[in-house]
């Protein structure tokens, strides 16, 4: 099901108070999560009306505006909810996507709410190919202001892909921040060696333990939270090159194809793997 | 492994069950057979609990079943077959538990090397992958011996993972290409006569990595079997496993049997055309 707000500009903050009891509403009840989807107004806009920032006075906004509704339901929707599903242990989800099927950007959407609505902090987004970054990445910058420039070593505490929407984050990665930069790692780790030996002739073997690559991937910006479940939607069950060094010990389960999703399947595996 | 002269009906029997498995293979082999299978051996202590017995012969009973998997492997056309027999973090288990298994994998090493072994009938070649150093010495010494016994064997490969994690495998890898970097000193020289180095991102590539990792040899695995339906996959061939078809059938690793592989190649033959079209799409990019 999709609903269609379309509100006259400038926007009377009456008319938005009764849009948003409605997300309520929609947003208390599960089976209404599931049924969900629907496109409003300026995501900007709506995050000052929701009462997540000291609403201002009336903006004016044009008419007709468009935008997925998806990251606001995940403002609203992170308190508490995993208490609720009993999913509190359950700290960090990945979600790997068959890049052809992940080009179906509504679902990919469809899934963060529901996502969210269950309370996950931490969601990892991952296709081989990339498409996540520039379809979900590029909305989601816009709608955060962030940045998604590579990060160097210099300026390595800025994270690549990561979003923050108020206590929950999504990183979105691709094979690139896999097995590459785990080589840049090695790159890093090589650069620091050599600045350590005083006399290139004489080159000792490197001592470097996990622990040295495990930072290195740090440094380099190519680490991050290890999922606790990776959920994989495609034809079949294969990680597609997910960064190896936060696969450990990774609970991998095949969730059948992207559009055939469904919200039931997704709890149900939350709440026996959590 | 029998060692006492078999009664004539067993030889028949074992004749027709040996036509009939060829048989079998020859349909199965009408569809995309893989070329390297990867186990991880899970439930050989909960099979032992089960059965109420003592805690290490489950693992007796794996070693079997792993023996029969090879056979059925080999007779398939399956040239590698990988096995997770110990991993790093094993040693974390009771020492007494540790050391069981340490002389366990000495036994059944020194049974492999017997001439009546299935290694030597079908001429397996031998690699045991890992940090060997942390192995005790005795079970070192004959994982070296069977490395070099098998070296110029050219059936299929058996390669044993022991004191095995895949980030260890990569941490090594990575210092062996430093090391040969170091020996080959990068970039150029400039004016004054220093040393620079190049771009510091492309010291070491991601070939440099492979090609220094215990698998260099071997084909990235085609299906990844746990047993006993875990689906976590522990550290294991992290690296190799891009677009490997990871499967979890339910039977712990001792009652894994010939129908529970065939059923595992049956699932891959269905998705082999998705993993060929991702493989031939990932080297076109590479």
């Amino acid at each position: 099901m999709r609903a269609e707000f379309r509100v006259a500009a400038p926007i009377r903050r009456t008319s938005l108070s009764a849009c948003r009891s409605l997300l309520r509403t929609l947003f208390r009840n599960p089976s209404f999560v599931i049924i969900y989807s629907a496109i409003i107004s300026d995501g900007f806009g709506w995050r000052y009306h929701l009462g997540l920032d000291p609403p201002s006075t009336e903006i004016p906004v044009p008419r007709d505006f468009e935008v997925d509704t998806g990251f606001l339901l995940v403002f609203a929707a992170s308190d508490g909810q995993s208490h609720a599903y009993g999913l509190d242990k359950l700290n960090s989800l990945a979600v790997v996507v068959d890049s052809e099927e992940a080009k179906n950007t509504t679902k990919i959407k469809q899934l963060l709410c529901w996502l969210s609505s269950i309370g996950i902090k931490y969601i990892i987004l991952y296709d081989m190919q990339g498409v996540l970054k520039q379809t979900i990445g590029i909305d989601l910058e816009s709608l955060t202001n962030t940045s998604m420039t590579p990060c160097s070593v210099i300026d390595a505490k800025t994270a690549s892909s990561l979003f923050h929407f108020g206590k929950m984050a999504i990183e979105i990665i691709s094979l690139s921040d896999g097995k590459e930069g785990v080589a840049k790692a090695a790159s890093f780790l090589y650069s620091e060696h050599m600045k350590d030996d005083s006399e290139i002739c004489h080159r000792s073997e490197p001592d470097f333990t996990e622990s040295d690559v495990a930072n290195a991937l740090k440094a380099t910006g190519s680490a991050g939270d290890e999922p606790d479940l990776l959920l994989v939607y495609g034809p079949a069950r294969c990680h597609l090159g997910f960064p190896a060094w936060r696969l450990r010990y990774t609970e991998i389960v095949h969730m059948g194809r992207l559009r055939s999703m469904n919200f039931a399947a997704i709890l149900y595996v939350c709440q026996v793997i959590r | 492994m029998e060692k006492h002269d078999r009664k004539p009906e067993s030889n028949i029997f074992a004749s027709v069950w040996r036509f009939l498995r060829r048989c079998l293979f020859l349909v199965l082999s009408l569809g995309p057979m893989p070329n390297h299978i990867a186990f991880i051996m899970d439930g050989n202590r909960r099979y032992a609990k089960r059965r109420n017995a003592e805690e290490g012969s489950g693992h007796g009973v794996g070693f079997t079943t792993l023996t029969s998997i090879c056979q059925y492997c080999y007779e398939m056309g399956v040239k590698y077959v990988t096995v997770y027999a110990f991993s790093i973090d094993n040693f974390k288990r009771k020492p007494e538990e540790v050391q069981s298994l340490m002389d366990l994998m000495k036994e059944k090493i020194d049974e492999l090397l017997e001439e009546e072994s299935i290694v030597q009938k079908y001429g397996f070649r031998i690699n045991f992958w890992g940090s060997l150093d942390l192995l005790s010495e005795p079970v070192r010494l004959v994982a070296e011996k069977a490395m070099t016994h098998t070296a110029n064997n050219t059936g299929p490969v058996l390669s044993v993972c022991m004191a095995y994690t895949s980030t260890n495998e990569i941490m090594r890898a990575i210092k062996k290409s430093c090391a040969r970097k170091s020996s080959r000193p990068q970039g150029y020289v400039n004016c004054d006569g220093e040393s620079v180095c190049a771009d510091i991102n492309s010291y070491v590539t991601v070939a440099d990595v492979e090609e220094n990792l215990d698998t260099a040899d071997c084909p990235d695995p085609d299906i990844v079997i746990r047993t006993s339906g875990e689906t976590r996959l522990s550290n294991f061939l992290l690296w190799q496993t891009s677009l490997s078809h990871l499967q979890n059938p339910s039977p712990l690793w001792p009652e894994f049997s010939l129908r529970n592989l065939i059923w595992a190649i049956l699932e891959y033959q269905k998705i082999y055309p998705y993993l060929e079209a991702r493989r031939r799409l990932t080297k076109k990019e590479n």
